[in-house]
């Protein structure tokens, strides 16, 4: 029996083992409890932070309209697709159906995903069309994601691109309007507090921490006919005289408010390949030299003086002059004439001698007032201020040539300002492209030398005047032609820029227009041939457009009956 | 029932207590498995398959006498080696050989090697005086070193320890000398540095995590972290059932196999971690109890020994999912989901039944 009893395995071994699991049992509770009672808030706060998330709720962007309410910029929802790589590199059969949807290669998207394969989140494609969207969802594909965002469209596309500009993929304004009033609306993205899982998915939405305000919309001055219209022309204009660029600029006599503003070339704002070449707004950031459409504001200088009348002659005979060793000539001898025909003629040579009788100051102080050599204040990104140096430094030849255009430089915005005020009795209004805007007006000149200048202004469409092809049936146009030699590292080459400065109708303004074609390559090149033309089209559109009446109403509908009478279709 | 059947079959009894701590730790089990498996009846009912069939196995290995078991033992030793040899030859499986493909059925030869290596070892120890002498050490050494090697170059490094550990015990119940045991043991220690450079990298990689988590938190010691995170967040009374942050949105990983305490410690808490050691304890306790019980070495060694290794997987994993020692690949038993653990944990439990409805034979 007792050598059977030390066959068996000692039971002693088996309480000592019990005892040992008892120790490690306490020992495991004992972390358990460390685990869950003592670090449980800091461990808690480790979990929460893992899966609470605050995520940013998209908002719309406001809206740009033209001053009748019609959209020029609007944002309309669209999503984009993003994938996380670690899940769609699982199942790399699914590549292949999704880049044909997206219109990619399957290598390339592959590509892209392996170089990313430790990433979570990889953009594939921004701003999809809403059929492959839906497509896309209808997939179904592990680890392909739609997010919703706004996109920018531009209805009138290149018309209006040079104002309003762009916004880049994130929806931030990086041209034009767009920049200039992207904290208006821009609007202010939600914050929202959601869990999600490991995979980034949004389980549930926990709380909104902030709600998303949309951006406002922003009403502009542009009249959209009008913008088109004159884009449409400028267009023309451009191709027809093989120029290198153009503006034209039309605004509101009465308040200032930029009715049209459209350059050449131009860009699709709503294509993501933009040349640079087609960026600028010309109208605002390029200065020229002006020419002769400076002449009007000689002439107003010397009014100013007393010592000038519309009626005081000049003779300009023999054609030309000499200043300190420099030639200044006309293109014919106008013989003797007087400062009305100075404008209706565009003497260069009866502006230096009217020039050089003014004292240096007293020319800039006028030029000064006009605004010229300073920027205008609409607040447009990249807006040039022009040259306008100070009288102290002027040579007597640069004065002679101030007074026709040279040796100062403008924008087109600044010509149609300056002309504006001509043609509202001296006031200059501060030119607007957004409503809502009031524009004081600062009176820079005596109205009653604002008048006479307009009329003499109004004999540049007249019969004899350089400006005849700027007329325009039923309304009388004031204005001006110019035409400058553009300067080159060797001296003026023989490029020009033509231009055209007016507003009607002249009995009561109510529109200034100002064209300019740069660099016009065919035969012609004068801003009456080249220009005026344009500056016809354009108004003659507009008055009819806003419905402004002529000057002579009643001798319209007489002239109407008549015909009628004599039976004319 | 008795009447059906002829009159020399002997019902031998069922240890009831036993027998209910396993239906209820297997009830709790798949309670949390719905959860962790983010409420996937599929899954449950599956696993549920898994433990009939555990279940069938505990009922026919109960009815076998553990005489007959000690004879038959050398027999599934030396198939469970040529099996282990097998995989090595025709093994399937992702990335190591572990499984062996019948054609009919899919299974790991390694899971009957937990069975079989403390019966081979109680089969030679039956015979002979207690404590073993030398010569008997070394051979019982040889039927535990083969085919822990070869469970360990699969590689599975876990199991290969577990089969190491229930060995062991059984060398240690057979009343082996303390001295004996400690230089064993100094030998075992002496032999841990040597046994770096055979383990692969991951495994090194698990090692060196545990001893840093941080080091790596979104590789390597993302596991560590999250489920210390899942555990100590179920603070004292848990998150509540299917509501546990952690796991729903998948930060646990493998949360229902490996890790699956980590969900059932979010969702119920210290409370729920103190009750299922509970029954880990008593089940164990139990077993423990029936070795005993059991009249003669085979049935004591293999009784100690089997009930045991059962309570070290469940401390190897608890030790894994709070961070106190290395990931290995021990599941919770009879709660983590998984297919052959559970049916060879059931059968080891039907060897414990066995023991215990034949308690009063002696042989």
């Amino acid at each position: 029996m007792s050598s059977r009893q030390a066959q068996i395995a000692p039971v002693s071994r088996l309480y000592a083992f019990l005892l040992l699991f008892l120790l490690c049992s306490v020992a495991l509770v004992a972390r358990a409890v460390n685990l869950q009672i003592v670090d449980t808030e800091f461990l808690q706060d480790q979990g929460e932070a893992r899966y609470l998330r605050e995520v940013i709720v998209p908002t719309r962007r406001g809206n740009i309209l033209d001053r009748n309410g019609e959209p020029l910029a609007v944002s309309t929802p669209v999503d984009s697709v993003w994938v996380n790589p670690q899940e769609l590199l699982q199942t790399p059969e699914d590549i292949e159906p999704l880049a044909r949807v997206l219109g990619f290669e399957a290598d390339e998207i592959e590509r892209r995903l392996t170089q990313r394969s430790t990433r979570e989140f990889v953009w594939l494609r921004r701003r999809l069309r809403p059929d492959v969207a839906s497509e896309i969802e209808s997939m179904g594909i592990h680890g392909v994601y739609l997010q919703k965002e706004y996109r920018r469209f531009y209805p009138a596309s290149e018309v209006a691109s040079h104002l309003i500009g762009f916004t880049n993929i994130d929806d931030v304004g990086q041209e034009g309007l767009e920049l200039a009033y992207n904290d208006w609306l821009q609007g202010k993205p939600g914050l929202k507090r959601v869990i999600r899982d490991r995979l980034g998915r949004t389980v549930e939405h926990v709380e909104l921490i902030r709600e998303s305000l949309p951006g406002n919309d922003l009403s502009l001055t542009i009249d959209r006919r009008l913008q088109y219209l004159a884009y449409r022309e400028l267009k023309r204009t451009v191709l027809k005289h093989g120029a290198r660029s153009g503006s034209v600029v039309l605004l509101d006599v009465q308040s200032g408010e930029v009715l049209a503003m459209v350059n050449q070339p131009s860009y699709n704002p709503n294509r993501s390949n933009i040349d640079s070449d087609g960026l600028r707004n010309r109208a605002i950031t390029d200065v020229f030299e002006p020419g002769s459409v400076m002449k009007p504001f000689a002439v107003a200088s010397a009014l100013e003086t007393g010592r000038w009348t519309p009626t005081t002659p000049i003779d300009t005979t023999p054609g030309r002059i000499n200043i300190s060793g420099h030639t200044i000539s006309d293109h014919h001898n106008y013989g003797p004439i007087d400062l009305t025909r100075l404008i209706t003629k565009s003497s260069n040579v009866a502006a230096t001698k009217v020039a050089l009788d003014l004292e240096p100051e007293h020319l800039w102080s006028t030029y000064d007032r006009f605004g010229f050599g300073d920027v205008t204040g609409t607040g447009f990104p990249g807006e040039s201020a022009g040259v306008l140096r100070n009288h102290r430094r002027w040579r007597r030849v640069e004065q002679a040539t101030l007074s026709y255009g040279y040796g100062i430089s403008v924008t087109a915005l600044q010509l149609a300002t300056a002309f504006a005020a001509l043609a509202d009795d001296g006031r200059l209004r501060r030119p607007s492209l957004v409503m809502g805007a009031t524009n004081p007006p600062t009176s820079v000149l005596d109205p009653e030398i604002a008048r006479q200048v307009a009329v003499m202004l109004e004999t540049v469409t007249g019969p004899e005047g350089t400006g005849k092809s700027a007329r325009v049936n039923n309304y009388r146009i004031s204005g001006k032609t110019g035409t400058s030699r553009k300067a080159s590292a060797a001296g003026y080459a023989s490029r020009y820029i033509a231009s055209f400065a007016g507003f009607a109708p002249s009995s009561v303004p109510r529109l200034v227009g100002v064209v300019v074609i740069n660099d016009p390559s065919g035969e012609q090149y004068y801003g009456g041939l080249v220009a005026a033309p344009l500056f016809s089209t354009v108004m003659d559109g507009a008055l009819r457009l806003l419905n402004v009446p002529p000057d002579d109403y009643d001798g319209m509908v007489a002239n109407l009956k008549q015909d009628n009478a004599r039976g004319d279709p | 029932m008795r009447r059906l059947l002829p009159g020399w079959v002997k019902w031998p009894q069922l240890d009831v207590p036993l027998l209910a701590g396993l239906l209820l730790l297997m009830g709790f089990g798949l309670f949390v498995l719905y959860s962790a498996s983010g409420g996937s009846m599929d899954t449950v009912y599956r696993q549920g398959t898994r433990m009939a069939v555990g279940l069938v196995a505990l009922l026919v290995l109960s009815q076998v006498p553990p005489h007959i078991l000690r004879i038959w033992t050398p027999w599934l030793f030396v198939a469970g080696v040529v099996l282990l040899l097998a995989t090595w030859l025709f093994g399937t499986g992702r990335s190591t050989n572990r499984w062996l493909d019948l054609g009919f059925i899919r299974f790991q030869p390694s899971e009957i090697m937990k069975l079989a290596v403390p019966m081979m070892m109680a089969w030679y120890l039956h015979p002979r005086r207690l404590p073993p002498d030398a010569a008997s050490i070394l051979v019982l050494v040889l039927i535990l070193a083969v085919p822990a090697a070869l469970i360990a170059r699969q590689p599975d490094l876990g199991t290969a320890l577990l089969v190491a550990v229930s060995g062991c015990f059984v060398l240690f119940l057979s009343g082996l000398q303390w001295r004996v045991i400690l230089g064993l043991a100094g030998l075992a220690a002496a032999a841990a540095p040597a046994l770096w450079y055979v383990m692969h990298d991951y495994q090194r990689q698990r090692v060196l995590t545990f001893l840093d988590p941080e080091s790596d938190p979104l590789g390597s010691g993302w596991n560590i972290i999250q489920s210390k995170i899942a555990v100590g967040s179920g603070g004292l009374l848990g998150k509540g059932w299917l509501n546990g942050t952690q796991s729903r949105l998948e930060f646990i990983p493998e949360r229902h196999t490996d890790f699956i305490l980590a969900v059932l410690s979010e969702e119920f808490g210290l409370i729920g971690v103190i009750f299922l050691f509970a029954i880990y304890l008593f089940i164990a306790g139990r077993g423990l109890y029936i070795a005993t019980l059991a009249r003669f070495t085979y049935a004591r060694l293999l009784a100690g020994s089997l009930s045991l290794t059962f309570f070290v997987y469940v401390l190897v994993n608890a030790g894994m999912v709070s961070g106190l020692l290395p990931v290995v690949g021990v599941p919770l038993p009879l709660v983590s989901y998984g297919g052959t653990s559970i049916v060879t944990l059931l059968a080891g439990f039907g060897i414990l039944m066995s023991i215990y409805g034949h308690r009063n034979f002696i042989r």
